[in-house]
């Protein structure tokens, strides 16, 4: 191996090492690790197992909320949801059929949503407006029509 | 020096001999079929670019979807696949002076195979029974035979790799104490490769043919994601593999250069074989069910494919300078001009190279946790993969096309059919900066990848993407032109060009090289290492998607 080729690779490898520290600083000192819940639950059985069977926007106090919705082809629910600016929003979500996507195109908001699991995402939306909420998982024929919306005001 | 002796040695005898009449018929039969999928499949491209603008709409009975899986399927798994195998089985027989006669009946085997897979696979897309898209999640259930087309495509792959395998062993034992020609150890490392990596999508169709024909009820859905990322991902690697064969040892001749140091050259090889099946949890990071802790993990080994990477444009570099440099070539950059532009055997791989720049920086975008989370799903993807798979290996196998057709039809490339190919070559190049530029943008801003129609009842979030799906349909369009152009050369120099003899262009070592050390041919060992690695990514994660799974899911139709 020649001598620039040490050096090329010693810094390339070091390179690495840094992006792995970034990585992992964002990770576990600042919170920012991706959605990784692991709740389990029946898919076949969404409709009965609490919270799923009265899905909706729970008011947590001090601007906290929990959302909790279920996908299913080709559908959010509940739809058309709003909250007041500044809100801290806590998805929780399942799906009752194939695998879905859920996000929001404008905020870092993109999580899988599959059956027989339980995801969760926070999202604190600071600025007013009507959010496109949409499914980035191919889930069938209708897959296109599956969107919503969140009104920040 | 002995190495060298013994590669012009060999040369002499290929020379006398020429090409073995049985063997380039088989190469030119899997190109054959590689290049009429590459036409229906691009054709296949163009029709989403253009759906999906909102400036064609398919005609009754048919939908985007279908196309989509088609495309997909089509272009990643047959035409890459089937010009794969044409091209390392040529590299084979080069280095080998012929392949065995049971090794031939094998391959032969394997085309049979894949025909039937691929025609019941697609006649189940065609009848509308398959949309579920090249990765077909489950729960999503496709008609059976769709699985069973599956199956036999990976039988088709695995006779030629055990035919690969017993071609090298027979080889080996013929010459002992010798190492192998060089590209006939990157095929060993391609099909090596191969083999393991359809092991996990082997095991997932085999978990899904019994659900889908109601044997069991229900299936493991987040085990059957991580065993087609085992592939899907794993999959990509392989053709880089190939491709990077060819820049290691191809494009250095026809520069006019030698081949890097071949030690080097043999630890990326192995590298590559030996890390890569772990990348494919990256494309699983914001799923759940996947602890934080493991998906830090998977963030290292999905970049410890950054090194060999890294080797790999540190040598390219070294070669092509000092090709460059022996041709005249003055100064900082001088020798970058006297490289043979004109010669689309050069041009095209090295766009090809160079593309690989901005394809795997977009890469280390995509395994890292908080910047997939961006991206994810969206058209930034496709328009990743459009840069690596569509310009880094695809332009590198146009290429390829130049010399090792009229190779095998002992036909000539004729000065006119080289300027046809550096005209295609810009077409695509232009083509896919154009389509993957923008939809690397596209992707940024949200819009999502995989969907039809993405104006979402006129949301202005929505609208805000439509100016640049018109670009990728803009984009598009070139590289249908490019593709008609390619195939239309491919047969040219199968059939019609003028007969003559076209030259094997593999490079020689440089002089005064060490000689090639002998523990870089340990298969076995490489096969257990790599077995290891897998074993450490995937043995914790799927014993517990195993034991703490929920209730299983029924299989389901949605389309």
């Amino acid at each position: 191996m020649s001598k620039l080729e040490e050096i090329w690779m010693t810094v390339s490898v070091g390179i690495l090492v840094i992006f792995m520290v970034i990585v992992g600083y964002q990770t576990y000192a600042l919170g920012m690790g991706p959605p990784s819940h692991k709740e389990t639950i029946d898919p076949q059985k969404v409709e009965q197992t609490a919270p799923f069977d009265n899905p909706g926007l729970i008011d947590l106090g001090d601007n906290k909320y929990e959302l909790v919705m279920t996908l299913e082809a080709f559908a959010f629910n509940p739809g058309n949801v709003e909250v007041p600016v500044g809100a801290e929003v806590e998805f929780t979500m399942t799906s009752k059929d194939v695998s879905h996507g859920v996000q929001i195109p404008g905020t870092n908001l993109n999580a899988m949503v599959l059956p027989g699991h339980i995801q969760k995402i926070t999202q604190t939306f600071d600025e007013p407006g009507e959010y496109l909420v949409l499914c980035n998982e191919y889930c069938g024929a209708g897959h296109q029509a599956m969107f919503t919306t969140i009104t920040v005001k | 020096m002995e190495q060298a002796k013994n590669v012009g040695f060999k040369e002499n005898v290929l020379s006398k001999l020429g090409v073995n009449p049985q063997d380039a018929k088989i190469s030119l039969t899997y190109f054959t079929i590689s290049f009429a999928t590459l036409l229906i499949g691009g054709l296949l491209g163009l029709i989403q670019g253009l759906e999906r603008a909102g400036l064609y709409s398919l005609p009754g009975g048919f939908n985007y979807y279908q196309v989509l899986t088609a495309h997909g399927l089509l272009l990643l798994v047959v035409f890459t696949a089937t010009f794969t195998i044409g091209y390392q089985l040529a590299n084979l027989s080069h280095s080998f002076n012929g392949l065995l006669l049971k090794v031939r009946k094998m391959i032969w085997m394997g085309i049979a195979f894949k025909v039937v897979g691929v025609v019941l696979t697609v006649t189940m897309i065609v009848l509308g029974e398959a949309s579920v898209l090249y990765t077909f999640y489950p729960p999503l259930a496709a008609h059976p035979v769709f699985y069973i087309g599956l199956v036999l495509i990976v039988l088709g792959i695995w006779s030629v790799d055990f035919g690969v395998f017993i071609n090298y062993r027979h080889w080996r034992r013929e010459n002992p104490g010798q190492p192998t020609p060089i590209l006939a150890f990157f095929a060993m490392g391609v099909f090596v490769l191969w083999f393991f990596a359809s092991l996990g999508v082997t095991i997932e169709v085999f978990m899904i043919i019994p659900w889908v024909l109601g044997w069991v009820e229900t299936i493991n859905v987040m085990v059957t994601r991580t065993l087609f990322w085992w592939f899907g991902h794993t999959l990509v690697n392989i053709w880089y593999l190939v491709a990077i064969s060819a820049w290691y040892i191809i494009v250095p001749k026809i520069a006019g250069g030698k081949h890097f140091n071949e030690k080097l050259i043999r630890l990326v090889v192995i590298l590559l074989v030996v890390l890569n099946i772990p990348g494919g949890f990256h494309h699983q990071i914001i799923d759940p069910a996947i602890s934080t802790s493991i998906k830090f993990l998977h963030v290292f080994m999905s970049l410890s494919i950054a090194v060999p990477s890294l080797m790999t444009a540190f040598a390219m570099f070294y070669v092509l300078e000092k090709a460059g440099r022996k041709k005249g070539g003055k100064g900082l950059f001088g020798w970058f001009k006297k490289l043979p532009w004109g010669d689309v055997r050069f041009l095209a791989p090295m766009i090809a190279m160079i593309a690989f720049i901005p394809g795997g920086a977009g890469g280390i975008v995509n395994t890292s946790n908080q910047m997939n989370q961006v991206i994810h799903n969206t058209m930034w993807v496709v328009g990743h993969f459009h840069v690596t798979v569509g310009v880094s290996v695809v332009l590198t196998f146009f290429g390829i096309c130049y010399w090792l057709i009229p190779h095998l039809s002992k036909r000539q490339l004729t000065p006119k059919m080289n300027k046809i190919g550096v005209i295609q070559t810009w077409i695509w190049t232009i083509g896919m900066t154009i389509m993957a530029g923008s939809m690397h943008l596209a992707g940024l801003v949200g819009d999502p990848r995989r969907t039809s129609d993405t104006t979402y009842a006129g949301h202005d979030t929505a609208l805000s993407w439509l100016p640049y799906e018109y670009v990728f349909a803009t984009g598009a369009t070139l590289l249908l032109i490019g593709v008609i152009i390619q195939v239309f050369a491919v047969f040219n120099m199968m059939f019609f060009a003028p007969k003559g003899k076209t030259e094997y262009p593999v490079a020689e070592p440089e002089d005064n090289q060490p000689k090639v050390p002998m523990w870089t041919e340990r298969w076995g060992l490489w096969a257990i290492v790599l077995l290891a690695v897998v074993a450490m990514a995937y043995v914790i994660p799927i014993v517990d998607m195993i034991v703490n799974a929920p209730p299983g899911s029924p299989p389901i139709k949605t389309w």
